[in-house]
């Protein structure tokens, strides 16, 4: 089974993780800027996230046998930060020029406060700058009032409806995301916000057509086999394997490809002796 | 390399697609410098990544890529706005922009006053920018200690130092010795070290680090003796 996990913050995962993953099928990921978990408060620390996403992160993919793509952009809780909003929306255009990058985003709401509507407003317009797709994050309270404010917000930045997923979608959300033209995204989590066998009636009620489905696997509780899970949920309740690859493999690769930036071969046989800028994933000296 | 050879070795490798937007991108950086913060990014993706020379190993650390040229002739578009860009383009670049910007030193008129770039490249332990640095911009500009220091992290971190540019005219005695002295302890330790240290050891040769290596012949380890054995078989062949 081949297996694209378009939302995966590989940065607070261990190698461990991504041996499991390359053996449950994954071979391309996307891993999309976002909060750590606490606030951020140097313009520094953005660039150096970005680079680490870019670089370390993309080579310590590649050790495992999978390509590594990121999104960038400022997520919407700290883009409540108002210094650090402007400071870090001007050195994106930097780094959204960059090789790997194939969206942007996590942008979209989270309390839904002017500043992040400020942001998600200026983000989208550099999407279309930069011709690339956008990844939308809904909030986890008052989701359906967020996600409407975000669908307004896609149409009034005249971006293409089909250059957008907005994700973290619920069987109360998808409708209406369907309805707009964008793509719908789930992120499969051990608990809440969505699980396998939900999305399994979410499929069957909604067909494969701009469904995507993801681990969002961070540093909370999350499991980054939750696509390889759905698959399993999909093939027990009776999906044939060609639509299976549709949801896990040809529709991220559908979305992402308009970037102009995926990569898609087979990364060659790993070698754990490697080095990125001179420091590599095995510890003690190298022969 | 000069610029005309440069111009004319990517007019051969790149696509015109490629040659196409670089001439875009030119124009665009001359007319406003800030342009090229998204341009210089860029440049891999729009001209490409290959060896600039058909057929030369990409694997070689001072094989100049397609890429590298494309970079160099974007900065040199911009003339003297260049220089305003170049220490934020290195600081926000990736691996290769910072390389663009290293082989780009010699071609603009800067003075010394890019030696704060050569400095931080030779400090990392990225070989790519390690080589990159050592051109003629180094040679020109780096204090004697400097650019004897930076010989010997060559060695250190594996950038074969045949490569390097002034490797051995601008060694100074105190660089032969350092060597030597490295050598010394590589073979106390049992190690190699590459054949290539002997072309700086040897034009300023050290009598005590010469005889401290030529003692190990006689050590009463066989490793050392061994390793002392290779080294100096080098010493022969490089001088033959």
């Amino acid at each position: 089974m081949r297996i694209f996990d378009p939302h995966a913050h590989m940065t607070s995962r261990t190698t461990d993780d991504y041996e499991a993953m390359a053996a449950s099928g994954v071979k391309v990921l996307v891993e999309p800027a976002f909060w750590l978990g606490q606030p951020r408060t140097s313009v520094g620390s953005f660039i150096d996230y970005f680079n680490s996403l870019l670089g370390w992160e993309r080579f310590r993919a590649a050790q495992f046998g999978i390509r590594h793509h990121c999104t960038i952009g400022l997520n919407p809780k700290e883009a409540n930060d108002d210094l650090l909003r402007r400071e870090v929306i001007d050195i994106l255009p930097r780094f959204l020029a960059k090789d790997g990058v194939v969206a942007v985003g996590e942008v979209g709401f989270d309390a839904m406060t002017p500043a992040e509507d400020e942001a998600l407003r200026e983000q989208l317009a550099l999407a279309v700058e930069h011709e690339l797709p956008v990844l939308v994050h809904t909030p986890h309270r008052d989701k359906a009032a967020g996600t409407r404010k975000t669908i307004e917000l896609v149409e009034a930045s005249g971006i293409a409806p089909e250059m957008v997923v907005i994700d973290h979608n619920n069987e109360l959300t998808v409708h209406e995301v369907l309805a707009s033209g964008c793509w719908a995204g789930f992120s499969i989590y051990p608990g809440t916000k969505m699980d396998e066998h939900r999305m399994v009636r979410v499929l069957e009620q909604h067909g494969p057509e701009r469904l995507i489905v993801n681990s969002a696997c961070d540093w909370g509780v999350s499991d980054p086999l939750k696509v390889r899970k759905t698959a399993d949920a999909m093939k027990a309740a009776g999906f044939d394997d060609d639509v299976i690859d549709h949801v896990v493999w040809r529709n991220p690769v559908e979305f992402f490809a308009q970037s102009g930036r995926l990569i898609l071969d087979d990364l060659a046989e790993a070698d754990l002796s490697a080095t990125f800028e001179g420091s590599g994933v095995l510890r003690g000296e190298r022969a | 390399m000069n610029l005309a050879e440069l111009s004319v070795a990517l007019e051969t490798r790149a696509t015109p697609e490629g040659l196409a937007w670089l001439r875009e991108a030119s124009a665009a950086v001359a007319a406003d410098a800030t342009a090229v913060r998204t341009r210089f990014p860029m440049a891999g993706r729009k001209v490409g990544r290959g060896p600039l020379e058909e057929g030369a190993d990409p694997a070689d650390l001072f094989t100049w890529t397609i890429d590298d040229a494309a970079r160099v002739l974007l900065l040199v578009a911009m003339g003297e706005a260049a220089e305003g860009e170049l220490a934020e383009l290195y600081r926000y670049g990736d691996a290769a922009e910072r390389r663009g910007v290293l082989r780009a030193l010699p071609f603009l008129d800067l003075g010394d006053r890019g030696l704060g770039l050569t400095d931080d490249a030779i400090r990392t332990n990225d070989t790519r920018l390690i080589a990159a640095a050592l051109g003629p911009y180094a040679t020109e500009h780096l204090p004697d200690a400097a650019y004897d220091q930076a010989v010997l992290k060559c060695v250190f971190v594996g950038v074969p130092i045949t490569g390097v540019d002034g490797v051995p005219a601008r060694v100074t005695p105190d660089g032969a010795r350092m060597l030597a002295a490295f050598v010394h302890e590589r073979v106390a330790a049992g190690r190699d070290v590459p054949a290539e240290v002997w072309i700086v050891i040897d034009k300023y040769p050290h009598a005590g680090e010469i005889a401290a290596i030529e003692a190990e012949l006689d050590s009463e380890f066989d490793d050392r003796r061994a390793a002392a054995q290779r080294a100096l078989s080098h010493r022969i062949q490089e001088r033959a």
